[in-house]
């Protein structure tokens, strides 16, 4: 069953892709979703079988075959199906069928719309491989495997040639990355001896490694592949291009699943970095500066994908700050509330620019609220959520983040706190300026404007709904303890002492008195309230507009310009990098390499110019050469 | 005093003597003449110089296998002179002439 779950969407990868060009467009596109839902039906009865059944057990283990023997090193395709793999498989497939069944709507007049669903479908195939591998090197393969999908859907309209260069420098930043995960990857078989989970973690407890340095320098490796997957400074600028892709593999693969892998990597190994305080610190404090900067990013961006992409970097590094103040539970809380509305939002900036006709920037919108009823209440619930409005998901999962870096560090507490206040600013002020207001787009006149159809709704609505009641998977302990901490139970479960759970040390959470929780909360609120209040001003009743980016003036040029960074990359490695290939070509490759081999050749051809004319036809030379070859053969035999 | 005894009486060094000469007159006879026919006579020549030498030696060391030796190279050889002389026929029709240079024709 386990198996089946895996390859469904694999097997809707290979019908589409063989014979999704001779299929009616309605039926990729179903066939598509059916894989995926199939999965996500499979995922559940797992589940129900992991979390229900007696005896408990650990996880559902299935071993396929061996996928590497060589001497000693063996790694078996297997697949382990524990809570925290779990947790990710619904996600993964919940989320993957609503985003299938969005696609085939949005997507419906695209021609590649077979292809699209066949690179969805394997996407799902690798994310799954991913989070069910039961080694590093299953992590490995799905890893790249999702790196690939993401390549290819970002590309998808490979015509425009600069939606070509996403791809590819998205593709280029991952390996980065890739290359520190597999030095971890050595580094790890280096000291344990094997790549298996269980027996990595087993001897990680036991402490085989001589020294904390080695956990450390594993820790610091397997998170430089984390950095380039989910996005963290500096490894961060490909995910704000990767919005060339369709929306909905933005909602996907950019915001809910893929860019959430690296945080499923660090919750995985756990055991490593419990015993790495400083790998943590490193973590915690990348994960703030990503949030801080991408959060300010978005605060000048007019792309209502590049917001949304800015503000998924910012959660990203959110989630980071909360593993690295050891609090896992908190990190995979968030992961699964900003999965919701964050696809939410995604889709529906889909929506509005379905509805608009490929106009993306929020300056050439406005008042679309009357056009487009139910994708403004779910872009609103969405935008409440992701600020932290009390009671919605996003306020729960935020505000355990806040509250372990309050317990870690309260100079960490304050500037997250930041950070999460200034998604109040962009949030509203996008979606202000999206909705509210008067149109102003003078080349699409505002009657053609219209509310997306039922497919495009339907996941919608559904999202809207988790993102409201999500936080439901882990309330605070002050809601009562019997109903609280679901996940945080989840994760730590050893059933009984029967096995070792997902998390083998406790967290570093300290537990706030009730007075001092309320206070933080307070905070919280009132961040949120300052930037609610302040955008409705500015955008609202003032009816501000966004400036054009050449108009920017000081801060405000800096932050539209996203800091120059991706100037100063171009500066510091793809410029020299570029003149040494050019070095290389002009004088290496052109001048030495080319002469040398086109030197071989009209040598070779001169000389049988000169040799042909002994070839003259006159037979007394052709005896009189045999001669004295025969003369010479003999000679040399002779003496 | 048989015919067999006068051979043995000949020293072995003047057959070398008789046959390379006979050889070498055959070869600048192929090197050096154009009339296919006399090159053909020529080969013949130098083919015999050759068969002198087998049966000289062959007597010398008193093994037979010499001899074996030369009846297939006069086998081959009258084979040889049955194809050349073939070919000189024909091209003796279309050329009116013997002389080796109309091979140069042959070349593409």
């Amino acid at each position: 069953m386990l198996t089946l779950m895996i390859f469904l969407p694999l097997m809707g990868f290979v019908v589409n892709g063989i014979l999704g060009k001779w299929m009616p467009k309605s039926l990729s596109g179903w066939l598509g979703t059916a894989t995926v839902l199939g999965s996500f039906v499979l995922a559940v009865m797992n589940f129900m079988e992991l979390s229900g059944g007696t005896p408990e057990i650990a996880s559902i283990n299935t071993k396929l075959f061996t996928f590497l023997s060589v001497g000693d090193f063996h790694v078996d395709f297997a697949f382990q199906f524990d809570r925290l793999s779990a947790v990710m498989t619904l996600i993964i497939t919940g989320i993957g069928t609503l985003i299938h069944m969005y696609s085939i709507a949005y997507m419906h007049d695209d021609d590649g719309l077979y292809k699209f669903f066949a690179y969805l479908n394997l996407f799902i195939f690798n994310m799954l491989v991913l989070v069910l591998g039961s080694n590093y090197l299953m992590l490995f393969f799905g890893w790249e495997g999702v790196g690939l999908c993401s390549y290819l859907l970002i590309g998808f309209w490979y015509k425009n040639v600069d939606f070509g260069k996403a791809a590819r420098k998205a593709f280029v930043m991952n390996r980065i990355g890739d290359l520190g995960l597999l030095m971890g990857l050595f580094l790890i078989y280096d000291t344990y001896g094997s790549f298996e989970y269980q027996e990595v973690f087993r001897q990680v407890f036991i402490g085989t490694a001589d020294s904390t340095a080695v956990n450390t320098a594993i820790a610091l490796l397997l998170f430089i592949g984390a950095m380039g997957k989910s996005a963290q400074i500096p490894l961060y600028t490909w995910l704000p291009d990767a919005m060339a892709g369709p929306t909905p593999v933005s909602a996907l693969i950019h915001a809910a699943t893929m860019v959430t892998a690296g945080i499923y990597l660090v919750i995985r190994s756990e055991a490593i970095y419990a015993l790495s305080p400083f790998a943590r610190e490193i973590v915690m404090w990348i994960g703030l500066a990503t949030s801080i900067m991408a959060a300010l990013i978005g605060l000048k961006q007019n792309d209502i994908k590049k917001v949304l992409a800015y503000s998924t970097v910012s959660q990203l590094g959110l989630m980071f700050i909360a593993l690295g103040c050891g609090a896992y539970t908190a990190a995979l809380f968030h992961v699964i509330t900003h999965a919701f509305f964050k696809a939410l939002l995604f889709l529906g900036s889909g929506s509005v620019i379905h509805g608009m006709h490929h106009e993306q920037d929020i300056r050439e919108m406005g008042g679309l609220r009357k056009k487009m009823p139910i994708t403004y209440l779910t872009f609103l619930i969405g935008t409440l959520a992701i600020t932290g409005f009390p009671f919605l998901s996003g306020f729960f999962s935020k505000d355990e983040i806040l509250v372990s870096a309050f317990s870690h560090n309260p100079l960490v507490f304050g500037l997250a706190l930041i950070s999460a206040g200034i998604t109040g600013f962009y949030m509203f002020r996008m979606f202000f300026v999206t909705f509210h207001g008067t149109y102003r787009n003078h080349h699409h006149p505002f009657e053609k404007v219209h509310e997306s159809p039922l497919l495009m709704t339907l996941p919608l609505l559904v999202l809207a709904v988790l993102s409201v009641v999500g936080g439901a998977v882990n309330l605070p302990h002050y809601l009562g303890e019997g109903i609280s901490g679901g996940l945080h139970h989840l994760l730590s479960y050893d059933g009984g002492g029967k096995f070792s759970p997902i998390l083998m040390y406790p967290e570093h959470v300290i537990e706030l008195s009730h007075t001092a929780e309320i206070g933080l909360l307070a905070m919280a609120v009132s961040v949120f309230v300052i930037a609610f209040l302040y955008t409705r001003n500015k955008y609202v009743v003032k009816g501000a507009v966004p400036e054009a980016d050449a108009d920017q003036q000081g801060m405000g040029k800096v932050l539209s310009n996203k800091f120059y960074v991706d100037e100063a990359y171009d500066v510091a490695f793809v410029a020299p990098l570029e003149g040494a290939s050019d070095t290389l070509t002009h004088y290496v490759d052109e001048k030495a390499i080319k002469s040398a081999v086109d030197g071989v050749g009209k040598g070779g051809f001169g000389l049988s110019k000169m040799l042909s004319k002994i070839q003259n036809g006159n037979i007394e030379y052709y005896l009189v050469y045999m001669v004295i070859g025969i003369a010479l053969l003999l000679a040399f035999n002779l003496f | 005093m048989s015919l067999l005894n006068i051979f043995n009486q000949v020293e072995i060094s003047h057959y070398i003597y008789l046959s390379t000469v006979l050889f070498a007159i055959g070869l600048f006879g192929v090197l050096f003449r154009r009339n296919a026919i006399i090159l053909l006579m020529c080969i013949e020549l130098m083919l015999n110089a050759v068969n002198l030498l087998f049966t000289a030696f062959s007597t010398y060391m008193g093994d037979s296998d010499g001899q074996i030796f030369v009846f297939f190279i006069m086998v081959v050889a009258a084979a040889e002179a049955a194809v050349g002389l073939a070919i000189l026929v024909l091209v003796y029709r279309n050329t009116r002439k013997t002389d080796v240079s109309f091979l140069d024709q042959l070349k593409g």
